[in-house]
């Protein structure tokens, strides 16, 4: 098998291509998905290819159209809902929470919503507080939506086939500054699906576990390069889905390590890291050798200014200082 | 294809099982027997049932938290509805719902939605997948003169005229969103105007009349299967109980009340049959009787109904 090197924005549109193809009831609707062919050219070529009653454009209507996607899903259909950013989804916030999880409850089981919420999330570049939202720790602290952060193009492919195959609200929760980025993926003949729910170490290492996520992963193993040069060698497991989360994964290293930094594009209150760090210290403390260290966004609203931008965000400086301090380095 | 006429003595017997489970509903709530929120439908009963008797039992029909009424008109049984509001193992929704939250999919009943407006969105969805499948289903939206208000709704007009999608908009409006009458909520003299701003035919419906309900609706319908277009139909109607049990309607008067009381849909669905000779006051009788049997017949089933199970608790989170 040879494994081809390609974009994360290719990887994605391939996977609508390849879900397209296998299943009559899946269609892809959002603002500029079609004529445009994609705000960030993930759905290039779609249009020509599968036609206008499959691929949709909507006016800026997020809470109509991503209804609109529930309901079509209650009789059936796979819709794949793009928001242009997930910071447009908050606009959709009712439907995303109070309809897509709560339907399989609240009809006693009869009424399941396969559908699939997808697109950029979390900060990009000086786009400001409104634009640069991760809404990952808000998603998943609903019960019956799943939330997948994939990092890299094989990740991204692989699971948002399985998002769409899923017969549960799921978002692909993908990244603005990773779209152009490039990694290695099966030849196209290979339906390459990822298990929601399943993290996947990205290097190897035996002083310290870097949890990590969606944009925080390149910046986790830039960081372990350095550390490398100091003699300390980091584990990267990359989280790749919110939720379910892969406690197993998490422990599997830490046994190995005894020492813990997680590093999440969120922010620190309610964020990702919170969770996973009271996971960790309830189900395995006596493996700790010290306290874990989390690195997130600043607890402020985002600022345009670069700089300032640069100082909220997590960054590899951050990241070595986090993990010589839990290493007594 | 349209549907066999429907019996017109069938549908006023559907109205009398409304009304009689809902008085049953009523006191059940009183005794504490029901919790949470409990919204009665009591005066609107010609206008689910109209819109029943001109559509097909494959359409699909979804309404907001008024519920109860749409599915008994859609043939779930009294009982699955009574156990619901019981919030028993053998309700409509598994007793995971309640009074807000019917759903029968078997029937094409796609809820039972709380939140104001926010499932118009979802019936143009369930409207696109009739069109997207090639089907000839129309959907039946329901809402009340509160949801007009919302953005969902707005959203949801446009997107069905840009899509032209197979569905009716059915506003009952019942004059008051909870206690604010609809001249302080909204700037139209008219609610059916709404329709206009989204290039969508609207007309205005006495929603006291049984036959014109049915008759306008099935009009509209006629016209959607034969080339897929949403319509928007605002039926004047009036609900006899405050907004929910809790509510005693002091923002209304007495007179205009019993103003409504005179024109009840049952007694004049009853009284043009009797006069056509198509009813005798002895087949009313029966049939009345019978409808307040199966009310009471549906509250012995859901006391006796069995609780959901605790162990069952995870089991509606997520499906494989």
């Amino acid at each position: 098998m040879i494994m081809r090197e390609i974009t994360y924005r290719q990887a994605l549109n391939e996977a609508h291509a390849e879900e397209l193809e296998r299943d009559p009831n899946v269609f892809l609707m959002g603002e500029e998905v079609a004529e445009y062919n994609g705000a960030y050219k993930v759905s290039q070529g779609l249009l020509d290819r599968f036609g206008a009653e499959r691929i949709i454009d909507t006016p800026i209507s997020e809470n109509g159209f991503a209804g609109l996607g529930v309901g079509a899903a209650m009789v059936g259909l796979r819709p794949i809902i793009e928001f242009m950013t997930f910071s447009f989804s908050l606009v959709a916030f009712d439907q995303v929470v109070n309809n897509a999880p709560n339907m399989l409850t609240m009809s006693g089981g009869q009424f399941n919503i396969p559908i699939t919420f997808r697109g950029p999330n979390g900060p990009a570049h000086q786009l400001g507080a409104t634009h640069s939202h991760a809404t990952e720790c808000l998603y998943a602290n609903i019960p019956g939506l799943k939330v997948c952060t994939p990092a890299t193009p094989r990740d991204a492919k692989g699971l948002l086939k399985t998002a769409v195959r899923d017969n549960n609200p799921v978002l692909v929760l993908e990244s603005e500054l990773l779209y152009s980025s490039k990694g290695m993926v099966e030849p196209l003949d290979v339906d390459l699906t990822i298990p929601l729910g399943e993290a996947e170490v990205k290097r190897e290492g035996s002083d310290v576990t870097i949890i990590c996520y969606a944009q925080t992963v390149p910046l986790a193993l830039a960081a372990a390069e350095k550390l490398e040069d100091e003699d300390i060698s980091s584990e990267i497991v990359d989280l790749r889905s919110i939720k379910p989360l892969d406690e197993e994964a998490i422990y599997n290293s830490i046994r190995k390590t005894h020492r813990v930094v997680i590093v999440e594009q969120d922010r620190p209150f309610c964020g990702v890291g919170a969770e996973v760090c009271y996971r960790i210290q309830k189900n395995i403390f006596d493996q700790l050798d010290a306290p874990i260290a989390r690195v997130s966004q600043e607890d402020v609203p985002m600022p345009y200014n670069e700089k300032l931008e640069k100082a909220v965000l997590p960054n590899v400086d951050k990241l070595i200082g986090a993990v010589k301090k839990v290493c007594y380095a | 294809m349209q549907p066999a006429e429907r019996d017109e003595v069938e549908m006023l017997s559907l109205m009398l099982l409304i009304r009689r489970f809902e008085e049953r509903a009523s006191q059940q709530y009183q005794a504490q027997k029901i919790g949470g929120f409990c919204h009665l439908y009591i005066g609107q009963e010609a206008v689910v049932v109209g819109a029943v008797a001109a559509t097909r039992d494959d359409d699909y029909l979804i309404t907001a938290y008024r519920d109860h009424a749409h599915a008994l008109a859609r043939g779930t049984s009294p009982d699955a509805c009574m156990a619901e509001l019981f919030g028993k193992e053998t309700g409509c929704s598994k007793g995971l719902g309640g009074s807000m939250h019917y759903f029968d999919k078997a029937r094409h009943m796609y809820g039972g939605h709380a939140i104001v407006g926010a499932h118009v969105p979802l019936a143009c969805g369930l409207a696109f997948a009739c069109k997207y499948r090639k089907e000839d289903r129309v959907t039946l939206c329901f809402f009340g003169d509160g949801a007009i208000n919302q953005g969902a709704f707005h959203e949801a007009l446009n997107l069905a005229a840009l899509y032209k999608l197979p569905i009716v908009f059915i506003c009952e409006n019942n004059l008051f969103a909870m206690g604010t009458s609809v001249k302080r909520s909204t700037s139209l003299k008219q609610i059916v105007d709404r329709a206009e701003g989204y290039d969508i035919p609207g007309e205005i419906v006495d929603g006291m009349n049984f036959r014109e309900v049915r008759d306008k609706l099935k009009e509209v319908v006629t016209s959607i299967r034969k080339e897929p277009h949403p319509a928007f139909m605002e039926v004047r109607t009036y609900r006899y109980r405050g907004h929910s049990m809790s509510d005693p309607a002091s923002y209304r008067t007495k007179d205009e009340l019993e103003k409504y009381r005179l024109d009840d849909p049952i007694i004049r669905l009853r009284a043009q049959l009797t006069r056509e000779g198509k009813l005798t006051n002895e087949q009313f009788d029966n049939i009345d009787k019978q409808a307040k049997q199966t009310a009471n017949d549906s509250v012995k089933f859901a006391e006796e109904s069995p609780e959901p199970p605790l162990e069952k608790l995870y089991d509606y989170t997520y499906v494989s």
